[in-house]
């Protein structure tokens, strides 16, 4: 590792347990400085129970939670020094949006016009000073959401937790909220986890993404390697939206699709015989004139024609018996060239550098 | 998937800071407390029963004796039998009382209401007094109309405790037929079913548990009560008396034990299955149910009207007869005004209303402290032992307050025991008030904490706020209604309670309820009801105080209860 | 650990209760709350020192009730107590002899016979019947003038009487007839007479208070309730019975506790001071001083309406009796 600093966040063979249900198993990791990073998973994968690992909410049953070097894994939360936001946010009913703010700043020997200061200061930040003598309730959640935010962040935190920030607002505010959020993130520097189910949110904020599933940690990476190069099948259906295949390996970037024989990337443990699943995602699958000269090509029948705004699905059926299903998108200034409608025949091909080869047969992670 | 790893079941132990340790130590306190004042108590009673007076075990032999000795046996099935007649009646009166008040369109509901509620804020034994006064075999009725209805024994035992009962029936069934569902009603409509069928099919299914509710509740009421058997049982004895008589007057602490054993099956069982069965109304009512609009066919109203008014005078005119008896020379032969029976002479003046008020003070604000600290302690710590806190602090409900008095007795007055300081003291009686009432409180205590977010405390953690301020500056404000409820609920009823404390009392620590029953046993009835009226004035007092301090409090709390009503604007 | 926790809770929770103050002396007594008032005012006014602390309970409560503190004895002193239960006070070693101020005073027929006694007299009490004339009327019942008028059928469910467990006047009712007829003839008495019993009531004055207020006709209780009802102007005469009342010695001792109460003693003193004496007649047929005048309405020497009490078989059978009735006629 060529950054000589520790890591801000590093966990180590962590396992958790829940009575007989094993919550989180063997999952170590590092955040680094000023990283960005998402635990990304289905419901019940353990994420939130990581972080709550991180936070001191949660005692592990086994593993190390270092922080900058420390370890704190039997320290209590107050002592860990990050800045938590909650799904529902908890902000206190009770008390004004600056008393909110200032409710971890109170025990600080700031004096009142310190403490009055920072409070300014971060209402400022997230654009909420007009608000100031409000109570929550008086509030959009989006804005409960920032008081949140700004209060978390109140006693200059080293680490931010995020537990599923945005799940709980409206679709347009929560456009909004994470660009918002990743440009402040930015402008502070500060190290940040957050939980989220949601891919697209993990996608467009973090740095890296940390893809988990059942307790374990399936894939650690960026945003784009986890898109394009997703070390499992759980990775590439649980990320983006992803063609599979059931097939058959016959040779090394080889494998048999009912009646068809397509080459894909080369896929290491794969041998002769073995059942794979072959991807490949919508908008790498090519239709129309742009197949014309490409390998694994094949004739399919429109069978859908689904308008999407920017781009737009085509449901594809190979010609045959037991022709393979796909879906295809194609943008939507490429549509009119193509004119293709529902019945129509198109050759298709699907790129072999396109499409990857995972061993799991296709149910596995049902 | 990666290989699995095997996950031990110990957690990483967290170092104990002071936080921690002192939350650790109030917890311990709090069990302390449970422990000394409940738990310890009730398993002396339990091995009381199994020995004679000497202190020799003897197994069952008590349980047997009790009941093969038919004089003493018969307290049982008398006990029952009275308990069941005066639930059925006391529900049904109450049933029709509640529906008039929530689903006919009568005038002056809140009125009927007010008036319905006022048996709560007297002694059980009081309804008795005055029932005498009105019914017995020189009592005002009887000598007006020449009918004797033969008031001492199982009759009068019901008619009094159906009066003392009502109120407590008819809020549980008022709050399960507000809650109905309109749209049910709307399909019977449109299905064309008769005013009796839409009753019988809508109506009488969607009030059961609360029936049940109220018919457990009635029953636990009945069965535990002395004070009206005392004044009007005559020589019909019940399990409540038997318990007085045993121990008050012959001082046969075992055969006490062992009755009060065989009181807290029925009672505990009413309580268990009343849980139940209200966890059940509250899934009852589904969240997209649409409230009912009151309202009947004409002659329906007025009949209702009509119900409600004569059982509101009777209620009133009861009232009437306790204030006039307490206020003329010599009921019913001498009617002239006097306030002699409000010098309470012969008790030694007002000391007892004094230490009643004191403790009902006390035991409101010990109580509420205690309760809703301990209720906090016990929903934010998930551990086994806070679990095995909760089931406990579930237990009083069950206990009859006499079992409680009784077992105190044991507790408190053995000889050498540290405990010994307590007897007889005020502080006794504010403790078993507050162990005897704790299981209501701790459960509103309990209720409002879990409608908190619960990560008020995690986030307060995180800021470096320990989990005291944030007790203080966040969960106590929000939770200030509930808390002004508990300490009403705590008052009310120490100021009338007599069956824990009937035990307790000593010299200097009399209390006016307890002086009721005394003053009646002396024979001193008028002055016995001078002290139940004063007792009653108090409690509608303390009630005006309530209501005052809960305008208060939501007045102040309006800022950020209401405010999501109004426009906001999006982000 | 748990127990030095639990002693400090002790002290916290006792905190809230009034230290014992230097002079107080906690009394049990079974005489009459009205008298009880009368009496306290000279106390107050002659020993001012003292803080007095009174529990009143009817005979039999107040008995049971000290009988059961013995291993933390709550009272210091016994004032006016049934002179049979105090006997078994004595008997069960929890008196501590002691010979107040003036005891030579007393006539030896009032006093415990050892050198130092256990305990002294004060007053003697008797039963009487209390008879309500305007319900008599009502229900055309004649006036009963003995004992064994009231098993007449006439009277069914129109008497009261003490519970001799709890009161004094109930037992010294039961007692003299058990002496009188003896048993078991006595008991076939009672047998009758529970037929014609309404209610067993707690307490010795409540029998004729009941009767006073029309809820009964008949009211079996002592001398001096029933002339103050009547003298009240409840419609109530008062009735000896021809075979003559029952009656009770009531004694003052003082608590075997160990150490020594001078506040106590104080107080046993004036409890047979010339000054309580006149208070005691006011109230009672006799007192233990000779001297005194009786209460107007009450025979000048009792012992021709009383039947003699031997108040030895009393206290030897009182267990015995007391088991037998509850077997008998506690329902």
């Amino acid at each position: 590792m060529a950054d000589p600093r520790p890591p801000a966040v590093a966990l180590e063979g962590v396992a958790k347990r829940f009575g007989g249900v094993i919550a989180l198993r063997d999952v170590s990791l590092t955040v680094a400085e000023g990283e960005f990073v998402c635990f990304l998973g289905p419901s019940g994968c353990g994420k939130t129970t990581l972080l709550r690992i991180v936070a001191g909410l949660e005692p592990q049953n086994a593993g190390l939670v270092r922080m900058a070097g420390r370890d704190v894994s039997r320290l209590p939360p107050s002592q860990r020094n990050y800045g938590i936001v909650f799904q529902s946010y908890a902000l206190f009913p009770n008390l004004t949006v600056a008393r909110n703010v200032a409710y971890g700043l109170e025990t600080r020997r700031l004096g009142r016009a310190g403490v009055e200061a920072r409070v300014d200061a971060l209402l400022d930040l997230v654009h909420l000073r007009p608000h100031k003598q409000r109570y929550p309730a008086q509030l959009s959640g989006g804005e409960q959401q920032r008081v949140a935010l700004a209060r978390a962040l109140a006693p200059s935190p080293s680490l931010l937790l995020l537990d599923e920030p945005l799940s709980a607002l409206d679709a347009r505010v929560r456009l909004a909220l994470r660009h918002e959020m990743k440009a402040l993130q930015r402008r502070l520097g500060i190290t940040t986890i957050m939980v989220t189910h949601d891919q697209e949110e993990a996608l467009t904020m973090a740095d890296r993404i940390v893809v988990m599933n059942h307790g374990v940690v399936e894939q650690i990476g960026t945003p784009a390697d986890i898109y394009t190069e997703p070390s499992s099948l759980f990775v590439a259906r649980f990320v983006g939206h992803m063609n599979l295949l059931p097939a058959t390996a016959v040779q090394p970037g080889r494998a048999r699709v009912g009646a068809l024989t397509l080459r894909h990337r080369p896929a290491p443990g794969v041998g002769p015989g073995m059942a794979v699943t072959l991807g490949i995602r919508p908008e790498e699958v090519r239709v129309g004139a742009a197949a014309r000269d490409l390998d694994n090509r094949l004739t399919a029948r429109v069978t859908s024609v689904q308008f999407q705004g920017a781009f737009t699905r085509l449901g594809l059926r190979g010609l045959g018996d037991g022709g393979v299903a796909l879906e295809c998108d194609v943008a939507a200034t490429a549509l009119a060239d193509l004119g293709v409608k529902e019945g129509a025949e198109v050759p298709v091909a699907l790129a072999p550098d396109a499409l990857r080869a995972f061993v799991e047969p296709p149910g596995t992670h049902a | 998937m990666s290989v699995a790893v095997a996950v031990p079941e110990r957690v990483v132990r967290r170092r104990v800071d002071a936080e921690r340790g002192l939350r650790g130590a109030l917890l311990g306190l709090f069990a302390l407390f449970l422990w000394v004042f409940l738990a310890w108590p009730m398993a002396q009673i339990v091995w009381r029963s199994l020995h004679d007076n000497r202190g020799a075990f003897i197994g069952l032999g008590n349980y047997v004796r009790y009941v093969s000795t038919p004089a003493i046996g018969v307290s049982i099935t008398n006990s029952l039998g009275v308990a069941s007649v005066a639930m059925a009646v006391t529900v049904a009166l109450a049933f029709v009382y509640a529906y008039a008040l929530t689903r006919a369109r009568i005038a002056g509901r809140g009125l009927f209401r007010l008036v319905a509620m006022l048996p709560i804020f007297a002694p059980s034994l009081v309804s008795a007094i005055a029932f005498v006064y009105a019914f017995g075999n020189n009592g005002i009725v009887t000598r007006q109309t020449g009918f004797n209805v033969g008031i001492y024994g199982a009759k009068g035992i019901v008619l009094a405790e159906v009066f003392y009962c009502f109120p407590h029936a008819m809020l549980i069934l008022m709050a399960a037929l507000a809650a109905a569902d309109a749209r049910l009603y709307d399909a019977a409509a449109a299905l064309g079913a008769s005013r009796v069928k839409t009753f019988m099919t809508v109506t009488l299914p969607g009030v059961k548990y609360g029936l049940m509710s109220a018919c457990f509740v009635v029953f636990t009421l009945v069965i535990t009560d002395f004070g009206v058997p005392k004044v009007v049982g005559g020589k019909f004895s019940v399990m409540a008396t038997e318990i007085y008589n045993q121990v008050i007057g012959q001082q046969n602490f075992t055969m006490g034990a062992t009755v009060s054993v065989v009181l807290l099956i029925p009672a505990a069982l009413a309580c268990v299955i009343d849980r139940i069965v209200q966890r059940r109304q509250y899934a009852l009512v589904s969240s997209s149910a649409r409230p009912l609009a009151p309202g009947q066919g004409r002659l329906t109203n007025a009949l209702l009207f009509g119900y409600c008014a004569l059982v509101a005078a009777a209620i009133l005119g009861i009232y009437a007869v306790i204030v006039g008896a307490s206020l003329v020379t010599r009921w019913p032969y001498n009617f002239a005004p006097t306030l002699k029976h409000y010098r309470f002479d012969t008790i030694g003046g007002y000391t007892p209303l004094l230490n009643s008020v004191g403790v009902a003070a006390l035991t409101a604000v010990v109580g509420t402290v205690i309760t809703f600290a301990g209720a906090y302690l016990v929903e934010k710590s998930r551990t086994a032992a806070a679990g095995v806190l909760y089931m406990l602090a579930l237990l009083p409900v069950a206990v009859p307050g006499m079992v409680l008095g009784l077992a105190y007795i044991f507790v408190f007055n053995a000889a050498g025991s540290v405990l010994n300081r307590l007897y007889g003291t005020l502080a006794i009686l504010v403790i078993s008030n507050l162990i005897h009432y704790f299981t209501v409180p701790f459960l509103t205590a309990t209720t409002s904490l879990k409608q908190m977010d619960a990560e008020f405390e995690n986030v307060s953690a995180s800021l470096g706020v320990p989990f005291y301020r944030t007790f203080w500056r966040v969960t106590v404000p929000i939770a200030l209604p509930s808390i002004v409820g508990i300490s009403m609920y705590f008052f009310l009823n120490a100021m009338v309670t007599l069956s824990a404390v009937v035990f307790l009392v000593a010299p200097g620590t009399e209390l006016a309820a307890v002086a009721v029953l005394l003053l009646d046993d002396a024979g001193e009835s008028a002055q016995a009801t001078a002290m139940s009226v004063l007792i009653i004035g108090i409690g509608l007092l303390a009630r005006l105080v309530y209501w005052a301090l809960l305008r208060g409090v939501t007045r102040r709390t309006q800022a950020w209860t209401t405010a999501t009503q109004e426009p906001t604007s999006t982000a | 650990m748990v127990r030095w926790a639990l002693t400090l809770l002790v002290l916290l929770l006792a905190a809230a209760a009034p230290a014992g103050a230097k002079d107080t002396v906690v009394i049990y007594t079974a005489l009459e709350p009205e008298q009880i008032t009368d009496y306290m005012k000279a106390v107050n006014k002659t020993l001012p020192n003292l803080d007095v602390k009174m529990l009143r309970l009817s005979t039999g409560d107040i008995s049971a009730r000290f009988m059961a503190e013995k291993d933390n004895p709550q009272a210091d002193v016994i004032w006016g107590v049934g002179a049979t239960n105090v006997m078994v006070f004595k008997n069960a070693g929890l008196l501590e002899p002691y010979a107040p101020k003036g005891l030579a005073r007393v006539q030896p027929l009032f006093r415990d016979k050892d050198a130092t006694p256990s305990w002294v007299g004060i007053d003697i009490y008797m039963s009487a019947f209390c008879f309500n004339t305007d319900v008599a009327k009502k229900k055309n019942l004649p006036k009963p003038e003995s004992w064994a008028d009231l098993t007449k059928p006439v009277y069914k469910g129109e008497i009261v009487m003490p519970n001799p467990a709890s009161s004094g006047t109930g037992y010294l009712s039961v007692a003299s007839i058990l002496q009188r007829m003896k048993e078991p003839e006595g008991w076939k008495y009672l047998d009758a007479l529970d037929k014609n019993m309404a209610e067993y009531t707690k307490s010795g004055s409540k029998p004729c208070k009941d009767t006073a207020s029309g809820e009964r006709a008949i009211g079996i209780s002592f001398e001096y309730v029933a002339m103050k009802m009547k003298k009240d102007g409840a419609p109530v005469e008062m009735i000896l019975p021809k075979e003559g009342s029952g009656y009770e010695m009531e004694a003052n001792a003082l608590t075997k506790k160990g150490k020594s109460n001078a506040a106590a003693k104080e107080f046993l003193d004036w409890a047979i001071t010339d000054e309580a004496m006149s208070l005691y007649s006011k109230y009672f047929a006799a007192v233990s001083v000779a001297g005194f005048p009786v209460p107007e309405g009450l025979p000048k020497d009792i012992s021709k309406v009383v039947y003699p009490n031997d108040f030895d078989w009393s206290a030897k059978n009182r267990d015995r009796i007391l088991a037998e009735w509850a077997k008998r006629y506690q329902k």
